[in-house]
């Protein structure tokens, strides 16, 4: 199927069901409202498996749409989607569908308010994946948080006012200072004598396909007539090659920390992950699972998108301050976040009153170590592994949220020590709450094991002690995971309350059997994924690391970096 | 006048009767401001709403022949007339529509409003054109007079204007307070006129700037021989700024602001944070890039610690208010140190910011102050912040203008307030780079810093009319078709400008080639 502005259709079709429900629809049609919005959640979907025809073989920036828009400035609508971004927004679309429908019963007030901005959430997300000019990355970027903003604070729990401002303050802090580096490294396009030096096999190679490249040529040649700088992702990232012609220069560290922020803070890393478990316990189902399932992937997709290519010397770094590297930093960081997520999680099991939720939330946090220290691995199989983690945690993270949220919406708690032997009466629920939990330990045959085991492989060939200490963090998640299971699901009811709760509905099923059946496919048979991802990975690990064997391409003509065949 | 003229010049002529070509806009509202008083006698009684409609009028002619004297003369610009005292070029033209922009909303959200007040008089809306016609002048002038004497025809008419709900006590207390403290601040600022004028030799700003520059880059001089007249010079130059930091509430000079804004009526402080301020910052901008661009190295320090200054602590004050009057007014605070960046930057960037954020300020100010006049009723006063309570249950249209104003007031993406602030901050950073200081990028990284502050308050007004479900009260809000005419026009000029700015850019470059000119004259 072939559909002209294909990704400028996916991005904006929700912002027109958007309109349409404020336009013809009234406060008090909560029933139409809601079976429309799924609908139109259907339809997206729909909509967005076109671009699963992404050319796997010939990889690249595909789906390209350029069109003038701030001549001024330089800065260009143009939208184009790698296989990274494609599987990123078919995931966006199919959450959305999920959060939709998970929210029928959830949501008892203000609805048509809440699917609204449930669509423009989606609307502003999948133009994050789809900008390839920075200046649209960023306005998405940013405009994507208003909408979470209201989701919780007006349909979350008790603290809603004071995790929505939180969430949203944040974030922002990252998003502002990342607006600086935006303007620098813009204005560092106008220096010719810097811009010449680009090879333009960096480029190419960059591009990964002829149109890619003869759209960054356009692009250049209008901003070249216009005056102005280059807003376009592509040349961005090949302006990295030149940056540090030596040893890493400061600007770059810099820059590399200005941009690393703002996407840190959305992952979030260690330090700055306070406001996620905040955001989590008291957003509603369908905002936690947009929340766990996409918005964090912003981060990550940030780093694999900008800091990696767009800063190489600075993401390989070893030396800048003296034995410490930049990215020692990061690989700290997510080595850190992985074991304290995953104590704080396990604290949750313990604590007398712990809260479920809270301790997914903190699972997320673990989980998202796992994709930077895959990340910053910078070899095929890191790379590889992290971004298939991040469909992966897209995937278990959203369908334990909605586990959580099936017995809230029944009991109206998520306290753990409420529950106890729910598996005699929630059989079903129980089924699939063990194949979820059993696919974020990383059980064999299910998504995260493939895409923990590439993340660690590819640690382990970097640096074997990261990956010990990874392993580390991958073994305590096992351990709170399976004892939730078990203080939750075995045993005997104790608590009379429990005794009749009724077992997952048939919309229920109908929301997480997709996300089981996702869990197994790529369990099972995750080549088709890979191949998405492949050529995409491959790019960049080119372009921060030009020497380094590539699996399937040319031997390098120099000396190979690491003599060890990955 | 007459007085004037002959002092100017040696010459026994007046001035060429085609000079008068430059001045249309400021005759058309003159005129129509005396126009105004005079129907204020004329009209029957309870008819003073036809003086704001014919006042509109005024301001919307006036408004058609900036633009027909651009398009007419666009291409010759500048123009100077007066002896010099008068120019004419894009920089007059952009701030003049951006003041009668300021008025004509003003005007359209005070008709309803003094009705609700009982002080529906003709004179109201002809001291709002007689300060635009002071406005005018500022950013037309050329000459420290005839800027110094539109000061203050602006500032005497606000004075008034401040304390125009005379059975209000709180409104007589705030025309007190600005009006001393506005009086000694223009003390200071001629004084340092005075000094300028000593120097130079003459009260023509193209006159200064080169006097100014022969005396610091005098050739043959190195860095060592100290500049005669330097400490003068510097003297004079901090007495105008202070004077001038007063009229644009920067801190240290910001006190009056919060008891003004406060006590004034709604529309007149949307004016003031608006129109008073734009007209000050293109006092600003053509005393301190035409007169003394060529001391760029000595105030640009100082401009920036103000601008430091002014930014966190209009950010941090406004935190803690419960009045939103009070809570606007050090937001407006705030908003001066970010139009400062533009001044300190002086380059393409940063004047396209100045103007760009100008505007987009005018429009989301005056709409914030819009939706507030709203809530406005008989014996409800509804300037608390809390009055917004669940307004979006009640009026989801009005709601959704005041978050479209507030988020562009914090500036994000989408809204004019971001492009306004895109290109002060990028001014900011050119400059650094340009110069090798890196004090410019500290001064960025603050001042984006403290946005995050901001959004913090902005947010709060969001939050309590989305995030409570109760309404604060059930009655109707007082609305009437102009105000919702100047909040319509101010929601899409904000979203516009968001969107796709380029047309408002264009508009903004004529300034720059204005700006531009003296600052070759600067380096020379």
């Amino acid at each position: 199927m072939n559909i002209p502005y294909l990704l400028s259709v996916v991005t904006w079709l929700p912002a027109v069901g958007a309109v349409i429900i404020l336009a013809i629809f009234k406060r008090d049609q909560a029933g139409a409202i809601k079976k429309f919005a799924t609908a139109w959640f259907g339809l997206v979907f729909l909509v967005s498996l076109a671009l699963v025809g992404y050319d796997r073989g010939a990889g690249g920036f595909q789906f390209l749409e350029d069109c003038q828009w701030i001549p001024v400035i330089g800065a260009r609508y143009q939208m184009g989607a790698d296989g990274v971004a494609v599987l990123l927004i078919v995931l966006t679309t199919l959450l959305g569908v999920i959060a939709s429908l998970s929210s029928w019963e959830y949501i008892q007030k203000r609805e048509k308010e809440y699917y609204v901005l449930l669509l423009l959430l989606q609307a502003a997300v999948v133009g994050v994946f789809a900008s390839m000019d920075l200046f649209l990355f960023y306005l998405f970027f940013e405009v994507s948080l208003v909408p979470m903003y209201f989701l919780i604070g007006i349909w979350g729990g008790e603290r809603r006012l004071y995790a929505a401002i939180k969430f949203f303050l944040y974030t922002l802090v990252g998003s502002v200072v990342m607006l600086l580096g935006v303007l620098k490294i813009y204005f560092m396009t106008q220096d010719a004598a810097l811009v010449s030096k680009i090879a333009q096999g960096t480029i190419d190679s960059l591009a990964g396909n002829s149109q890619a490249s003869a759209l960054v040529a356009s692009t250049r040649a209008a901003a070249a007539a216009n005056g102005t700088g280059v807003f376009n992702i592509i040349f961005l990232q090949s302006l990295g090659s030149v940056l540090s012609p030596g040893a890493v220069t400061t600007l770059e560290v810099l820059l590399f920390f200005a941009f690393a922020l703002g996407f840190a803070i959305k992952v979030p890393m260690f330090p700055f992950h306070t406001w996620l478990p905040d955001a989590h316990v008291e957003a509603p189902t369908a905002g936690s699972v947009i929340l766990a399932g996409i918005l964090l992937k912003l981060g990550t997709y940030g780093f694999f998108r900008f800091n990696l290519p767009m800063f190489p010397a600075a993401s390989k770094d070893l030396s800048y301050f003296g034995r410490f590297g930049v990215r020692h930093v990061m690989i700290t960081l997510a080595i850190i976040g992985i074991i304290y997520g995953a104590l704080a999680a396990m604290y949750f099991v313990v604590k007398r009153d712990g809260d479920v939720k809270k301790l997914v939330a903190y699972s997320s946090v673990s989980s998202m170590g796992i994709v930077m220290l895959g990340l910053f691995a910078l070899n095929p199989n890191g790379l590889n592994g992290a971004v298939l983690h991040m469909i992966n945690h897209g995937i278990y993270s959203a369908a334990l949220f909605l586990l959580v949220g099936i017995v809230y919406e029944r009991r109206h708690t998520r306290n753990v020590s409420e529950f106890g032997g729910l598996s005699h009466v929630m059989p079903g629920y129980a089924t699939v709450f063990l194949v979820m939990a059993m696919t974020a330990i990383g059980l064999p045959l299910l998504c995260v094991f493939i895409s923990e085991f590439l993340a660690m492989r590819g640690a382990f060939e970097a640096q074997p002690v990261w990956a010990a200490w990874a392993a580390l963090g991958i073994i305590l998640n096992a351990g709170y995971m399976l004892w939730l299971y078990q203080r939750m699901f075995f045993g005997n009811i104790d608590n009379p309350k429990n005794e009749k709760l009724k077992d997952m509905s048939g919309r229920e099923w109908a929301y997480m059997l997709p996300l089981v059946a996702l869990s197994l496919w790529i369990g099972v048979y995750p080549k088709p994924f890979i191949d998405f991802i492949q050529k995409p990975v491959n790019a960049v690990v080119r372009q921060v690391r030009p020497n380094y064997p590539l699996p399937g391409a040319p031997a390098p003509t120099q000396t190979a970096e690491r003599t060890a065949k990955p | 006048m007459l007085f004037m003229f002959l002092l100017q010049a040696n010459t026994t002529d007046l001035f060429a009767v085609r000079d008068l070509n430059l001045i249309v806009p400021e005759i058309i509202l003159t005129v129509a401001a005396c126009v105004a008083l005079v129907m204020e006698v004329l009209l029957p009684n309870q008819k003073s709403r036809w003086v704001g409609y014919f006042a509109l009028g005024g301001v919307l002619l006036a408004a058609a022949s900036v633009v027909a004297s651009w398009v007419t003369y666009g291409a010759s610009f500048p123009l100077a007339g007066f002896y010099g005292m008068v120019k004419l070029d894009g920089f007059a033209v952009v701030f003049k529509l951006i003041f009668l922009l300021a008025a004509a909303l003003t005007i359209a959200v005070s008709l309803r409003y003094l009705d609700v007040e009982s002080e529906q008089r003709g004179e109201f809306y002809a001291l709002v054109l007689f300060a635009a016609t002071g406005m005018m002048f500022l950013a037309s002038g050329y000459d420290l007079i005839v800027l110094f004497i539109s000061l203050e025809l602006m500032a005497l008419t606000f004075y008034v204007l401040v304390s125009y709900t005379r059975r209000e006590r709180r409104s007589n207390e705030a025309g007190m307070k600005y009006f001393l403290l506005g009086a000694f601040s223009s003390g200071v600022l001629l004084y340092g006129m005075s000094l300028l004028f000593g120097i130079a030799g003459s009260t023509n700003l193209g006159d200064i700037g080169q006097s100014v520059n022969s005396i610091l880059h005098a050739p043959g001089m190195d860095d060592a021989t100290p500049v005669p007249l330097r400490p003068m010079l510097l003297l004079g130059m901090i007495a105008v700024a202070c004077g001038l930091f007063f009229k644009i509430s920067a801190v240290p000079f910001h006190m009056w602001a919060p008891d003004a804004y406060e006590g004034a009526p709604t529309p007149v402080t949307a004016f003031l944070s608006t129109g008073s301020k734009a007209a000050s910052f293109a006092l600003f901008a053509r005393i301190f890039l035409e007169g003394l661009g060529g001391m760029r190295d000595e105030w640009a320090p100082l401009v920036g610690v103000v601008a430091a200054i002014t930014i966190m602590v209009g950010n941090w004050a406004a935190v803690t208010q419960t009045n939103s009057k009070r809570l606007l007014a050090y937001s407006s605070v705030s908003n001066a140190g970010y139009l400062l960046l533009g001044i300190i930057a002086a380059n393409r960037y940063g004047y396209v910011g100045l103007a760009v954020y100008l505007l987009v300020y005018t429009l989301m100010n005056i709409g914030a102050f819009g939706v507030i006049i709203s809530l406005h009723r008989r014996g409800v006063v509804g300037e608390q912040v809390d009055d917004l309570k669940g307004l979006a249950q009640k009026d989801p249209v009005m709601a959704a203008a005041m978050a479209v104003f507030m988020l562009s007031l914090g500036g994000l993406p989408l809204t004019g307030g971001f492009i306004g602030k895109w290109f002060l901050f990028g001014g900011l950073l050119q400059r650094g780079k340009e110069e090798g200081k890196n004090w410019y990028y500290w001064l960025a990284l603050w001042a984006i810093i403290n946005t995050v502050v901001s959004f913090y308050y902005y947010v709060r007004f969001i939050r309590v009319m989305y995030l409570d479900d109760r309404a604060a009260d059930a009655r109707p809000l007082s609305l009437s078709p102009a105000l919702r005419v100047a909040l319509g026009v101010a929601v899409f000029g904000i979203i516009a400008v968001g969107v796709y700015p380029q047309p408002f850019i264009n508009l903004a470059q004529s300034i720059v080639s204005a700006l531009a000119g003296a600052g070759a004259v600067a380096a020379r």
